[in-house]
């Protein structure tokens, strides 16, 4: 009740589609935490859990948005993925998730991504552990931000 | 016993509306009813635990404190067998009896069993709750081969877990083809080249006229008289909505429960949800039974929302499928194959590994179906859910590159951008409210 709630936001219009926040993203979800090995090394791949949409000159990177009505979280079959009640972020449990799919369909973002290498789902998890989120943290243009809204439910 | 709510069934629809309720009202007396004598389980993944890959504890839906967490009496294993509306009571089979202020029937579905001869042998068995999962598994030892009557959802479930446990399987599906419910034509043969991959044998056109055996299942035969030889059979031919409490009472039903928009039946105070109801279908415009787990979870969830006074809309859903049992990769929604096509523009795309197909009507998404590729599937099933005109984008749902950017910008705009009033923080510090930017 009144809680302040932090999502990550774009700002488009000074998005420059440059991806860095993907090779951020890869590089956090990778067990060595280096660029390079993220990259070239570590076997299985780490993944990046974002996107960065384009049409034309627009541009702008997308991850979970952690939705105040979560689809995957009411689609989901296991119940692996969960919305958690302070946060309000979404998260799936690698331990539950068995890869079913049915959250990508559910997810009117496509933000959810399949890791290749476990098949279950993979998401942004708002970097735990991260003062803040690596893709808003190294975002040389400040397309990505964190806004704080208070939660009205 | 009394309690302020009442909630028969333990599985997606009574627990989504179970935490609806404590997310309004933390205190309120809360009994769940389930004659199935398990925590609750995520039924679609009976398959998982007769495969081999998950144990019982796998399953489990939500932890196992769950009740204890939310202040909830679980009773397990006890059957309600009779309703009384008008004192507001249910008795269970055990002659207790629960009084209650508010009611949810979220008894979800009962197997059909089709009529013919044989049924009443040892090695006849469904496949729908986890005793049915564990009854199969305890008679595996004694099976080679086994027929699958119905190659729908849980027909196609069933035959994964008994190929990975090493069971020859054959497949009866009456139609002329394999999950003929979700799939169009060309999805449905792609499916079953694969389940035919695995080994399977699949006999379309015909069903099972006599389960032979003296005792114990020997064989089956079909309706042409061919026999196959078999140790189990297993009957998957669908589920029929659970609704025999609302016998002798007024509580309408069509063939499931007739729910409002509030999933309340037209009896004050009892709601309705899931397999056993007939909730809202967006795609039909109408009540319609979808035997999915995010509906009975949504719809569950609405029901508890009002029944704790909270007054939220069911937002509607349709059919809504994930299939990626032997290795496929299917999501379909809706209307894949309208029975009259006049009035429809239908969309394919078709390469070596991707088969995607939209159905449009009047400029609304009304189904579709997607092989191969289907992260970005969500996106083109949030504008069906959102019933959003995609009069200008029509051409541009199969593009290889579809995504958000592809939307109307006023669409992802609300999506994405910072909201009105809301404090920004960037990796460096906080942003002056006027960035310009052009
Ligand atoms: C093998 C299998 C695979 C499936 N796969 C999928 C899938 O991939 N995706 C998908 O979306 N859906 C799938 N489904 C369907 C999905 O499981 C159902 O839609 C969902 O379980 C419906 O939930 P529900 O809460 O309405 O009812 P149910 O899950 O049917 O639960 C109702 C409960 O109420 C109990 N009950 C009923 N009457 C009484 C009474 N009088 N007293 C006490 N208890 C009572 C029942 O015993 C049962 O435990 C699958 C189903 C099966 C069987």
């Amino acid at each position: 009740m009144g809680a302040a709630v932090k999502r990550i936001y774009v700002r488009e219009e000074v998005c420059m589609g440059c991806g860095l926040c993907r090779v951020y993203c890869q590089t956090e979800h990778s067990r060595s935490k280096d660029i390079y090995k993220a990259f070239k090394r570590e076997m299985p791949l780490p993944q990046s859990r974002l996107r960065v949409e384009r049409k034309g000159d627009v541009c702008f990177a997308v991850q979970c948005r952690h939705c105040d009505e979560p689809w995957c979280v009411y689609s989901c079959l296991t119940g692996a993925m969960r919305k958690d009640p302070v946060t309000g972020i979404v998260t799936s449990d690698s331990e539950k998730c068995i890869g079913c799919w049915t959250c990508l369909i559910a997810c009117p973002n496509g933000a959810l991504v399949k890791d290749r290498n476990n098949k279950i789902v993979a998401k942004c998890d708002f970097c735990p552990g991260q003062e803040m989120p690596v893709c808003v943290a190294n975002c040389p243009n400040e397309a990505l931000v964190i806004a704080e809204t208070d939660d009205e439910s | 016993m009394k309690t302020k709510y009442l909630i028969i069934g333990n599985s997606a629809g009574g627990i989504a509306a179970a935490e609806a309720i404590r997310e309004v009202d933390k205190k309120g007396a809360l009994v769940i009813v389930s004659d199935e004598a398990h925590h609750t389980y995520s039924r679609p993944l009976i398959s998982k635990y007769l495969s081999g890959e998950r144990h019982k504890e796998g399953i489990l839906f939500r932890p196992a404190s769950f009740y204890e967490d939310n202040n909830i009496t679980c009773l397990t294993g006890e059957r309600v067998d009779q309703l009384g509306i008008k004192e507001g009571s249910a008795r269970l089979e055990n002659g207790q009896t629960i009084g209650w202020q508010k009611l949810l029937l979220a008894t979800g579905g009962k197997p059909i069993m089709p009529r013919m001869k044989g049924m009443d042998k040892r090695g006849v068995f469904n496949f729908i709750t986890l005793n049915d999962a564990v009854e199969i598994d305890g008679y595996l030892e004694r099976v080679k081969r086994a027929v699958v009557i119905g190659g729908g959802l849980i027909g196609t479930s069933a035959t994964e877990a008994l190929v990975k446990r090493g069971i020859a399987v054959t497949v009866v599906e009456m139609k002329d083809r394999m999950l003929n419910t979700l799939l169009d034509e060309a999805t449905s043969r792609l499916a079953e080249t694969a389940v035919e991959k695995a080994g399977v044998s699949i006999i379309t056109g015909h069903t099972v006229a006599e389960v032979l055996g003296r005792g114990t299942v020997c064989g089956a035969v079909l309706d042409d008289g061919h026999e196959i030889a078999c140790e189990m059979v297993v009957v998957a031919i669908g589920v029929f909505p659970r609704v025999e409490l609302t016998q002798g009472t007024e509580i309408e039903i069509n063939r499931g429960i007739v729910v409002d928009k509030y999933m309340a039946t037209n009896v004050a105070g009892v709601y309705a949800c899931g397999d056993a109801a007939e909730a809202y279908d967006f795609v039909y415009g109408s009540g319609r039974l979808v035997s999915i787990w995010p509906n009975a979870y949504v719809g569950g969830r609405t029901a508890g929302y009002n029944m704790a006074g909270k007054k939220m809309e069911y937002a509607g859903g349709t059919a809504m499928n994930s299939i990626n049992y032997f290795g496929l990769d299917i999501v379909t929604a809706g209307l894949v194959m309208p029975a009259d096509v006049s009035g429809h523009e239908v969309f394919t795309k078709q390469n070596d590994s991707v088969y995607q197909r939209v159905v449009v009507k009047e400029n609304h998404i009304v189904g579709m179906a997607f092989i191969g590729d289907i992260e970005r599937s969500g996106i083109v099933f949030g504008l069906m859910r959102d019933r959003v005109d995609i009069s200008g984008i029509k051409e541009q749902l199969l593009a290889d590159d579809f995504g958000l950017a592809h939307l109307p910008p006023e669409l992802w705009r609300e999506r994405l951008a910072v909201p009105a009033g809301a404090r920004t923080v960037t990796s460096q510090e906080e942003v002056e409210e006027d960035y310009s930017s052009e």
